[in-house]
């Protein structure tokens, strides 16, 4: 019975992280239509419903009415299971993030490097994808991806290292709780750990296969990439997982480096707006999300050996070098060290 | 030492920041969209559209077929046969133009000698079987008949520039 209650109550938990991000995914895909139009002096979406609200939903209506066509050569399982294998990471990751204090799916001590451990699991649905549709623009773009995703992974990683060093734990929790002080947002990661912040950020974008890093689906060289022949629902699973590694990315920023649900006024003033609250991180992981479609309006794609370069000529060192140098700080007792 | 500040340049990610508030400042710019059925850009009274054959006010129809607009047209959309009438008057019995081959260069409303054939501001239309792009000269004149005072009213604001 017991057995029973906890699996109800667990399976309640996951059902409310993830209605509410398949519903922020829709209304991200609206907002993203709507910035890049307004920052190229259009107007984006605005038919349906009011202020183009329900446009999400029309969106997925027509979706997931299309036809699924699979390619006569294609390989059936690996073809089908490729979709699931992206979007199941995309969501299995959000079991540790913690929302607020003691708000999570699951706390593990391990946290860091599960999820370090599904975001990259992503990779595999891209690759299967690309291969089982035995397409060569959608093996290009497998190609592509993999080898991004890859190179971009250690230097994400090495920009977290630093944040474990700063805070001295792997449980997410703890890391947002090391960041806590009484001088607001002077306290948090992004000031001691800054070049691994921005590092961190565009590794993000580069994982996500986010533009100016999109020559995954690169329209205009190899159509669309990996997904090129996934119609209907199974491209609409690639969009939603897309949209959802976005999100997750941009909380994790939030969560590592600003601060997460701590207030950036802790200490200063009091009342709601000095207390620490989930609607902090909220609008902490927007403004990382309103960076994502930003860049997409701003950057032209990157040349494909300008991604390599970066990855591994650039970032990589600048990342080994603020290892070194946060180990010094602390040791020097430049920076306190949390927990 | 053009190098190292390049280099420190590029590090601080300066150009990218430059372009970031190049859009960020277009992201508040009035836009330029116009919501088409609902706004509608303004029109020249030299507009090209549609076309009409016109009659005088006494209901009798200005063209007499020269064929000038015939010979003018670069499109050779135009098609006209003619017959003299009871009175002894010529007229076309059939005056036809393809809008498909149509180019709306609007030579055939300059080279009529009596304002006839003109070209109205009307520029939503469309058909819905095969054929019906080969509008004849009942058509053309309904058209003038209907769009009568538009098409005066556009001739006389552009009167004076002719």
């Amino acid at each position: 019975m017991d057995d029973l209650l906890l699996l109800a109550w667990t399976l309640a938990k996951i059902l409310l992280i993830a209605v509410p991000l398949i519903v922020a995914v829709a209304f991200f895909t609206l907002a993203e239509r709507k910035v890049i139009g307004w920052m190229q002096v259009r107007l984006g979406p605005t038919e349906i419903g009011p202020l183009a609200l329900a446009q999400p939903f029309a969106d997925t209506a027509k979706m997931l009415f299309k036809e699924l066509v699979m390619p006569r050569n294609a390989d059936r399982f690996l073809y089908i299971l490729a979709p699931l294998l992206t979007l199941a990471p995309a969501f299995a990751a959000w079991a540790v993030i913690p929302f607020d204090q003691g708000v999570a799916l699951s706390q593990i001590d391990a946290g860091l490097l599960y999820l370090l451990a599904m975001t990259s699991l992503g990779v595999y649905g891209v690759i299967l994808a690309g291969w089982a549709s035995n397409s060569k623009y959608a093996f290009l773009g497998a190609m592509r991806s993999a080898a991004q995703i890859v190179s971009y992974e250690i230097a994400m990683g090495f920009a977290l290292v630093c944040v474990i060093v700063a805070s001295g734990s792997l449980n997410i929790e703890k890391i947002v709780l090391a960041q806590a002080g009484n001088a607001g947002f002077f306290e948090w990661f992004w000031l001691p750990l800054l070049p691994m912040f921005v590092v961190y950020f565009i590794s993000g974008v580069a994982e996500t296969n986010r533009a100016p890093f999109d020559v995954a689906e690169g329209e205009s060289e190899i159509v669309a990439g990996f997904h090129v022949e996934y119609s209907g629902a199974a491209f609409a699973v690639f969009f939603l997982a897309e949209y959802a590694n976005m999100i997750l990315i941009s909380l994790l920023a939030a969560i590592m480096f600003l601060g997460g649900w701590l207030s950036p006024f802790q200490g200063w003033i009091g009342g709601f707006l000095g207390e620490p609250s989930f609607l902090w991180l909220f609008a902490k992981a927007s403004i990382f999300a309103f960076c994502y479609l930003w860049f997409r309006a701003t950057f032209p794609r990157y040349r494909y050996d300008q991604i390599m370069r970066l990855g591994w000529k650039v970032f990589i060192p600048i990342t080994i070098v603020w290892v070194a140098v946060i180990a010094v700080l602390i040791v020097a007792k430049v920076v306190e060290r949390g927990v | 030492m053009g190098a190292i500040t390049h280099y420190f340049k590029s590090l601080m990610l300066k150009e990218l920041l430059v372009g970031l508030s190049l859009t960020g400042r277009y992201f508040f710019r009035p836009k330029y969209t116009l919501r088409y059925p609902e706004e509608k850009a303004p029109k020249s009274n030299r507009f090209r559209g549609l076309h009409a054959l016109r009659r005088y006010p006494n209901g009798e129809e200005r063209c007499i077929a020269c064929k000038l607009c015939e010979a003018v047209c670069p499109a050779l959309a135009i098609t006209i046969d003619s017959e003299q009438r009871a009175d002894g008057t010529r007229r076309t019995t059939r005056y036809e133009i393809d809008l498909f081959k149509c180019i709306f260069c609007g030579f055939c409303e300059e080279s009529c000698p009596v304002d006839s054939i003109v070209e109205t501001d009307i520029s939503e239309y469309h058909f819905e079987t095969r054929g019906e792009n080969v509008v004849g000269k009942q058509q053309l004149l309904a058209i003038g008949d209907r769009f009568e005072k538009q098409i005066a009213a556009a001739r006389a604001l552009d009167a004076p520039y002719r």
